[in-house]
C-alpha cells in the first residue's frame, strides 16, 4: 500500500441532505438527543462523508496513526478496568466509547496548547505524551497527581465536577494577554454543564474573548442520570445564548472530532473567542468501576451504540480504501499487549509512598503549624523500636 | 517623604498601587473595581493609572472570578482578586477549598498557586444582611490556604504586598469598619514577616489576643484597665494561618492569663484553637482557663442589634475580670 496513491484517492461523496446515517435516528426521540447538526465524516458503516463546513485531508498515515492512538488507548482502559478488578487501582473512570471524541481532539492540538480534563480524558493524555502509568497513581491511591502539568501542558486530573473549565478560561485570559498564538481546551461532560462553573466560565471566555475550547463529551449519562435529567435543549445550542458558537459533532467519528476542533482551535487562535464543542457520543462502560449501568439503563441501548464504535469504524475505513493491512493490525495487536503488560508491572511496582509525604508541598513557602506537625509525627515515627510504623 | 497618614483603605490602595508598579503579572480582578475603584475605593484610580488589562472589571460570578485567577496563576500572573463582601464568598468557597488550596500539593510542588483572595470583613458599619461575616476561620481551617488580617494602616500596606509575593493563596480579610481609620505608613520601612505576631501593647497581669477589627477594641480595653490599675498586654495576631503561637506562649508565660477576642462565632472558632494549642503550651503557666469573647452561634443579626452581638469594650473587660479573678 501507497501512502501517496490512497490519500489522492477520492472519498466517496455524499449528497448535501440533512439526513445522515442510519444511525441518526437512534437518539431522535427527544429533542435534547436528537441530532439535526451533528458533523459527520465517517459513517459507522466507515464510508467517507463530505461536509460543507468542516473537512479534512489526512494521509493514510496520519489516518494509521489516529486508529493506533484509539486502539492503545483502549487496550490501556481495559487494562487499568481489569486492575481495578484485581484490587490493584482503587477506582478506575474508563473511557470505553469515547476514543474518537478524545484522539481527534487531541490531535488537532499543538503542542504549546493547553488541556484541562476531567478524570476520563486518557485518550487525550496519550496524544500529549503523558506516561498512561502516571494517570493511575492518583486512582491508585499513591498520590493525587502524579505528572507536572507542564512538561505536557496537560493540566492535574479534575475531580469537582466542572472546576477546570473556569481554569482553561483563565488560563486562557494569560495566553491573549501574553500575546500567544496558542489555545486551550477544556474537556467536560454532558453533566458537568448543569454545573455553574461551566456556566460562568462560558460567561467570562465570551466577555474577555479568550482562546478557549470548550470540548464536551456527551456520553449521555451522569453516573445514572440521562441527559433529560440535564438539559431540556441540545446542549450545543447553549453557546449561542453565551455569544459563540457552538457545534455538535459526531463523537464516535475521529475524523469529524479533529476537523471540528481544529476549526475551533484555529478560531481562538485568530483571536475570535470561545467556541463549545458537543461531541456526541456514549459512554460504553460504567461511570467508574463503583457503578453498575445495568441498574439504570437497557442493554439495547448499548447494543445500538456498540454499532456505532469509533474504532471498527475507522478499521472498516481503513480497510476499505487499503490503508492498512494485515500486517499493521498484527503489529497494532502485538504492542497493544506490550502496553498492557507494562502498565500492570508499572502499577503493581508502584511504590507507596513515604510517610513524610502528608506534609510535603502542603505550601511552597512553608507553614509554622505544618512544621510542627511534621516534626511531631517524625518523632513518633521514631518512638518505634524498629523504626517502622504499622 | 516616606511616612505619610493614610486611612486603611487607602494604604491597601497604596499597596496594590505599588504591587502593579513592581510586577507587571500582577492583576487586579473583581466585580466593581475599575472605574468605580470597588464598593470601598480600595482600587480607586487603579484602572485609569494601569488599564483595563491589569484592572479587570469582572461578571458578577464570584466562583468565576476565583477560578479564573487560578487559571491566570497557571499561565504566571499574580492575580489579587476582590470579593466585595465576606457573605458573597461562599459562590467562591469551592474554588478556593477544592482547587487553589490543593493544587500546589496535587502537582507534587511542581505549579504554584500565588492568588491573593481581598474580602472585606465584619460588622459595624450597619449593613444589612451577609455584609458583615467573619469566616475567617473556615478558611483557617483548610490546609493550603494561608489567612492573615491586618489592623492598622501600615500593616495593610506592607501586608497586602508580602501576600502578593507569596507564592501560596493568601486569604487577606480586611478589616471593613476599620477602612476608614487614619494610621502612620512609613512606605521605606522593613516591614516584619508576614505571618508574625506583633505586641501592640505591653503589660504585665494578662494577655488579650486579637486580629483585625478586634485589635482596636482591646488596646481601649486595655487602656480602660489601665486605669482601674490592670496592666493588660495586647497582641495583635494578624495572621490566623499559621498563627504565631510562640509569641502567644511568650506573653502567656509572663501574664498567666489569655483572653482571646474577635468577631466570629466562638463555637468553632479561633479563639477555640488558640485557647486549646496555649493551654497544651502553657498549662503550668495559667493561672485561668484560656476566655474567649467573640460572636455567638446565631446568625449576624440585623444592624440594629449588632452593638449587641460584636465585643465590645465591657464585654471584653468582663472577660478580664473573669480571668482576673480565678
Amino acid at each position: 500500500m501507497t501512502v501517496e496513491s490512497t490519500a489522492a484517492r477520492k472519498t466517496t461523496r455524499r449528497s448535501s441532505g440533512t439526513k445522515r446515517t442510519a444511525s441518526a435516528s437512534a437518539g431522535a426521540k427527544k429533542s435534547q438527543t436528537s441530532e439535526p447538526e451533528l458533523v459527520q465524516l465517517l459513517t459507522p458503516e466507515g464510508e467517507r462523508v463530505q461536509h460543507p463546513d468542516y473537512d479534512i485531508d489526512l494521509s493514510a498515515d496520519e489516518l494509521r496513526g489516529l486508529y493506533r492512538d484509539m486502539v492503545l488507548t483502549r487496550r490501556f482502559d481495559a487494562e487499568a478496568t481489569s486492575l481495578q478488578r484485581q484490587g490493584e487501582l482503587g477506582l478506575w473512570a474508563s473511557l470505553l466509547g469515547q476514543e474518537a471524541a478524545q484522539i481527534g481532539s487531541a490531535r488537532a492540538l499543538r503542542d504549546d496548547d493547553y488541556v484541562f480534563p476531567t478524570y476520563r480524558e486518557h485518550g487525550v493524555a496519550w496524544c500529549r505524551g503523558v506516561d498512561p502509568a502516571n494517570l493511575l497513581g492518583m486512582f491508585r491511591g499513591v498520590n493525587h497527581g502524579g505528572w507536572d502539568p507542564n512538561s505536557n501542558n496537560f493540566h492535574l486530573y479534575t475531580i469537582v465536577i466542572g472546576s477546570q473549565t473556569l481554569h482553561a478560561t483563565g488560563y486562557a485570559m494569560g495566553v491573549a494577554k501574553d500575546g500567544a498564538d496558542s489555545a486551550v481546551i477544556a474537556y467536560f461532560g454532558d453533566g458537568a454543564s448543569s454545573q455553574g462553573d461551566v456556566a460562568e466560565s462560558f460567561t467570562f471566555s465570551a466577555v474577555y474573548n479568550a482562546p478557549v475550547v470548550f470540548f464536551c463529551q456527551n456520553n449521555q449519562w451522569a453516573i445514572s442520570e440521562p441527559t433529560e435529567k440535564q438539559m431540556r435543549v441540545p446542549l450545543y445550542q447553549r453557546a449561542q445564548g453565551f455569544g459563540f458558537p457552538g457545534v455538535r459533532v459526531d463523537g464516535n467519528d475521529v475524523l469529524a472530532c479533529l476537523a471540528v476542533t481544529r476549526w475551533a482551535l484555529e478560531r481562538a487562535r485568530r483571536g475570535e473567542g470561545p467556541t463549545l464543542v458537543e461531541a456526541f457520543t456514549y459512554r460504553m462502560g460504567a461511570h467508574t468501576t463503583s457503578d453498575d449501568p445495568t441498574k439504570y439503563r437497557a442493554d439495547e441501548e448499548r447494543e445500538a451504540w456498540e454499532a456505532k464504535d469509533p474504532i471498527l469504524r475507522l478499521r472498516a475505513y481503513l480497510e476499505r480504501e487499503g490503508h492498512a493491512d494485515a500486517a499493521f493490525f498484527d503489529a497494532l495487536e502485538e504492542e497493544s499487549e506490550t502496553l498492557g503488560k507494562r502498565v500492570r508491572e508499572a502499577v503493581r511496582s508502584m511504590p507507596d509512598p513515604d510517610h513524610m509525604a502528608i506534609f510535603e508541598n502542603v505550601y511552597a513557602d512553608g507553614h509554622a503549624l505544618v512544621d510542627e506537625e511534621r516534626a511531631q509525627f517524625a518523632a513518633y515515627q521514631a518512638s518505634f523500636a524498629d523504626g517502622e510504623v504499622k | 517623604m516616606a511616612v505619610q497618614k493614610l486611612p486603611l483603605a487607602k494604604a491597601l490602595n497604596e499597596s496594590l498601587r505599588k504591587a502593579l508598579e513592581s510586577d507587571p503579572k500582577v492583576l487586579i480582578m473583581g466585580e466593581d473595581v475599575g472605574k468605580l475603584g470597588g464598593v470601598f475605593r480600595v482600587t480607586d484610580g487603579l484602572q485609569k493609572d494601569f488599564g483595563e488589562d491589569r484592572v479587570i472589571d469582572t461578571p458578577l460570578a464570584e466562583s468565576g472570578i476565583v477560578g479564573t485567577a487560578i487559571g491566570l496563576a497557571l499561565r504566571g500572573y499574580r492575580p489579587v482578586v476582590e470579593i466585595q463582601f465576606d457573605g458573597f464568598v461562599f459562590p467562591a468557597y469551592d474554588q478556593i477549598v477544592t482547587q487553589l488550596a490543593k493544587m500546589h500539593a496535587r502537582a507534587l510542588g511542581k505549579i504554584k498557586l500565588p492568588v491573593v483572595v481581598r474580602i472585606p470583613y465584619g460588622g459595624g458599619i450597619g449593613a444589612v444582611e451577609h455584609h458583615s461575616e467573619s469566616p475567617e476561620a473556615l478558611f483557617a481551617h483548610v490546609a493550603g490556604l494561608k489567612v492573615v488580617s491586618p489592623s492598622t494602616s501600615s500593616d495593610a500596606y506592607w501586608m497586602l504586598q508580602q501576600a502578593i509575593q507569596s507564592d501560596d493563596p493568601v486569604i487577606f480579610f480586611e478589616p471593613k469598619r476599620r477602612y476608614w481609620d487614619k494610621g502612620e505608613v512609613d512606605t521605606e520601612a522593613i516591614p516584619g514577616e508576614l505571618h508574625k505576631a506583633r505586641v501592640a501593647r505591653e503589660g504585665s497581669d494578662l494577655t488579650l489576643a486579637a486580629y483585625g477589627p478586634m485589635v482596636k477594641v482591646c488596646l481601649e480595653a486595655a487602656a480602660a484597665a489601665q486605669e482601674e490599675g490592670k496592666s493588660v498586654e495586647v497582641l495583635d495576631l494578624r495572621s490566623m494561618s499559621p498563627i504565631d503561637f510562640d509569641t502567644i506562649q511568650t506573653s502567656v508565660e509572663k501574664t498567666r492569663h489569655l483572653v482571646v477576642v474577635h468577631e466570629a462565632p466562638v463555637f468553632y472558632g479561633s479563639g477555640a484553637e488558640i485557647a486549646a494549642r496555649i493551654t497544651e503550651r502553657c498549662f503550668y503557666h495559667l493561672e485561668a482557663p484560656v476566655l474567649r469573647v467573640g460572636g455567638y452561634h446565631a446568625p449576624y443579626p440585623p444592624a440594629r442589634l449588632e452593638e449587641e452581638y460584636l465585643p465590645g469594650l465591657d464585654r471584653v473587660l468582663d472577660a478580664v475580670d473573669r480571668s482576673l479573678a480565678y
